[in-house]
């Protein structure tokens, strides 16, 4: 079986400091993987790495997606390919309905994936169901993308993305951050609706409560740019009784 | 009788042989030889079979034009225009008029299809019949089809070539005919009075909501023509009238003039709306060629309770300078101007408008959103001034501009100028770039660079975008990402 997301010794860096030092991770269709790690291991770097963002520099290693090789892609065509990042911090666009924005963005990719584009009426219901179930009111679509939304919002609004443009891979980025109880309730729904035997899923999250809403299969713990230990989701609960301080220290 | 075949007999009733300068004569058109003098003005008016006054009105204009110098204070630089160098008239050629739209040129229709005239009014041009669109079509200085004459004259409208309505309407253009811009307003305005070859005539009646929007297409076709076109609307007492006007031309090497004159009048209760979308030929990747626009448009709202707006969508031409303005006349009347100016390559645009408050609690509202790419330079220039009787003037002033890479230049020059102590001016300003991070967000969505960057610039220009009619919306959206194209990268 080909894996999902095959990621061998990878290194990078941001304005010339390393800050993924030999990181290799394999995620296989239908598995939900966390990253769990303090501050400035280099959790967000690797999800910015594997959507292509500009001024992370790969210097060494490999990704492959379905054994396609990743780090050749344009951020579009790795989009295209499957790869969804819902973000830490959403960016505002302003002007820009969300409803156009996702329209635009579904079709694109249908397009680069050489898919008919959805009729008007077909986007709609489909957007529709999904925003439903994840509380995102018709108001809301309506909407500048992330403008003036608040936290819960912008992530709830992330999700959203990520269920009507059905990736393979699902990247999300300290998703729970700034959610209180209920909003992190609602995500985890969504993104639990989301699981399936051909998707797979990276978690990073500092702490061990979007966890116990989003039960991974496979933990892993990162220090300074590396993995540094795997284990199951009994390996969550354990950092959160005996916190990151052994990591930090020990690497 | 229709326009087509009257301007057609018009031209063939001049004995052309008599003309001392004779014609140059192609396939496609006439054209009065290089240069301008009194016997040009002449010849064209003589062309178009004017009355006397009409005559003496552009020679007085070519007397004062003789007198200006060109104005330097805009932010554009272009070299020395030789005005002895350009063409002054030209007209389309056919050997017999068209009876029916159906026997009008194919290679007419075949061009507005390359202009990208929309679906529904090459429906106009090929006759279908309940479209709400009329088209005033104008190929080079005449207008060669007009349309929906019969429905809206049902409704008392008058919608016509200014060379027919000179013909037909002579007391109406007397009338209003450089009344809002005087003959000697600026040096364009003053060369377009001696020279205009043709342009649109519009008069609404007392009380008439005009039942379709007025759409006109231009396009530049002959090379080294001036194009000169005259443009004069008329809102009598409570009526309403929607006018478009969509422009673009084709790839040419010569710098192509164009100064346009537009005159627009609101009486009592009545409301104008003036939508423009200007795409003619910016110039090649170097800055080579190109469209010069000096255009000069002004709205009166001479009426109480009259409203003028004007909406333009700049993305043509290599320079242009055009100010659409109003002129707070009556009481309680209100002036709008929204805009959205995008310059690419070597572009260069000076715009914006002029809020002149006269009469009582005028109000005024200006939305501005430049954008610029590339190597071009984008101004926005403005006034809004209140006059000492200008009780309870109100202006509202919103200029954003947005910047693409760093080669390229964007300004704001507001002047405020308030006499009566009353009045209440406000001006907000940003300017910004599209960021990195918007530009990712968008593309780890799907969408490549350029469709991420027509999507952040339509989200910049959405206030004014929503004030255009249905017709131009889709149309302008696809436009602004053309117009970006290869601006990032």
């Amino acid at each position: 079986m080909t894996a999902l997301l095959e990621i061998k010794d990878l290194h990078a860096q941001v304005e010339e400091q390393e800050i993924l030092k030999g990181l290799s991770l394999t995620v296989n269709p239908g598995e939900v993987h966390a990253i769990m790690g303090p501050n400035g291991s280099g959790k967000s770097t690797l999800s910015y790495v594997l959507a292509g963002k500009d001024d992370y520099e790969v210097t060494g290693g490999e990704v492959a997606l379905q054994g396609e090789d990743l780090l050749e892609m344009e951020p579009d065509e790795r989009a295209a390919a499957g790869v969804f990042l819902a973000f830490q911090y959403p960016v505002e666009i302003p002007g820009v309905a969300t409803m156009t924005f996702l329209r635009t963005a579904l079709n694109a990719q249908r397009k680069a994936r050489g898919e008919a584009e959805l009729s008007t009426p077909e986007f709609m219901r489909l957007v529709r169901e999904k925003a439903d179930k994840l509380g995102v009111s018709q108001e809301m679509l309506k909407r500048p993308v992330n403008t003036g939304f608040s936290g819960g919002e912008k992530k709830r609004a992330e999700i959203l993305q990520m269920s009507v443009l059905e990736p393979r891979l699902c990247i999300l980025d300290e998703t729970d951050s700034g959610l209180d109880i209920d909003a992190l309730r609602i995500v985890a729904d969504g993104v639990n609706a989301l699981r399936s035997p051909d998707r797979g899923m990276v978690v990073i999250t500092h702490y061990q409560r979007l966890l116990d809403y989003i039960v991974p299969d496979i933990v892993h713990v990162m220090s300074r740019g590396r993995i540094v230990r795997t284990g199951g989701p009994e390996l969550a609960k354990e950092l959160e009784a005996s916190g990151y301080a052994a990591y930090t220290e020990a690497a | 009788m229709p326009a087509v075949r009257e301007t057609v007999e018009q031209v063939r009733s001049i004995d052309v042989d008599k003309y001392k300068y004779g014609f140059f004569t192609d396939i496609e058109s006439e054209k009065a030889p290089k240069g301008l003098n009194e016997d040009i003005v002449r010849f064209i008016s003589a062309k178009k079979g004017e009355p006397e006054w009409m005559l003496e009105w552009r020679l007085d204009a070519l007397k004062r034009w003789r007198t200006m110098s060109e104005p330097t204070w805009a932010r554009v630089s272009y070299p020395k225009i030789d005005f002895q160098d350009l063409y002054y008239y030209a007209a389309p050629k056919q050997s017999a008029g068209p009876q029916t739209l159906d026997d009008v040129d194919p290679e007419l229709l075949r061009t507005y299809e390359k202009l990208g005239i929309p679906l529904r009014e090459q429906e106009i041009l090929a006759g279908v019949e309940n479209s709400r669109v009329a088209v005033d079509a104008v190929f080079d200085s005449v207008s060669v089809v007009t349309t929906f004459k019969k429905e809206l004259a049902k409704h008392g409208v008058i919608f016509c070539s200014m060379s027919e309505a000179l013909r037909e309407h002579p007391e109406l253009v007397r009338k209003y005919l450089g009344s809002v811009v005087p003959v000697s307003d600026n040096y364009y305005a003053t060369l377009n009075s001696a020279v205009f070859s043709d342009g649109s005539f519009v008069y609404v009646p007392k009380g008439v909501r005009c039942p379709m929007e007025l759409s006109t297409y231009f396009r530049i076709n002959e090379k080294q023509t001036g194009q000169f076109e005259r443009t004069l609307i008329i809102a009598d007492e409570g009526s309403y009238v929607s006018y478009l006007e969509g422009c673009t031309a084709p790839s040419r090497d010569e710098n192509q003039l164009h100064a346009a004159v537009v005159e627009l009048i609101a009486l009592d209760d009545a409301e104008i709306k003036y939508s423009t979308v200007q795409n003619w030929y910016p110039g090649d990747a170097d800055g080579k060629g190109g469209v010069y626009n000096f255009v000069t448009k002004r709205g009166d709202c001479r009426g109480r309770n009259s409203k003028i707006s004007w909406t333009q969508v700049e993305t043509g031409s290599a320079i242009t300078w055009k100010y659409p303005s109003c002129i707070l006349r009556g009481d309680n009347s209100r002036g709008e101007f929204y805009s959205i100016a995008i310059s690419n390559g070597h572009q260069q645009i000076d715009s914006g408008t002029k809020m002149v408050h006269l009469g009582k609690n005028t109000s005024s509202r200006i939305i501005s959103k430049g954008i610029a790419a590339g190597f071009s330079e984008n101004t926005y220039r403005g006034l809004v001034s209140a006059h000492k009787k200008a009780t309870n003037a109100r202006n509202f002033t919103q200029c954003d501009s947005l910047l693409i890479g760093d080669r390229c230049g964007a300004h704001t020059v507001p002047y405020i100028e308030a006499k009566n102590a009353s009045a209440v001016f406000e001006h907000e300003a940003t300017t910004s770039k599209i960021s990195d991070d918007q530009m990712f967000y968008c593309m780890s969505r799907g969408l490549g660079e350029e469709e991420a960057v027509a999507l952040i610039v339509n989200g910049f220009v959405r206030d004014v975008i929503q004030q255009l009619p249905m017709e131009f919306m889709v149309e302008t959206q696809k436009l602004i990402g053309i117009s970006l194209e290869g601006s990032v990268g």
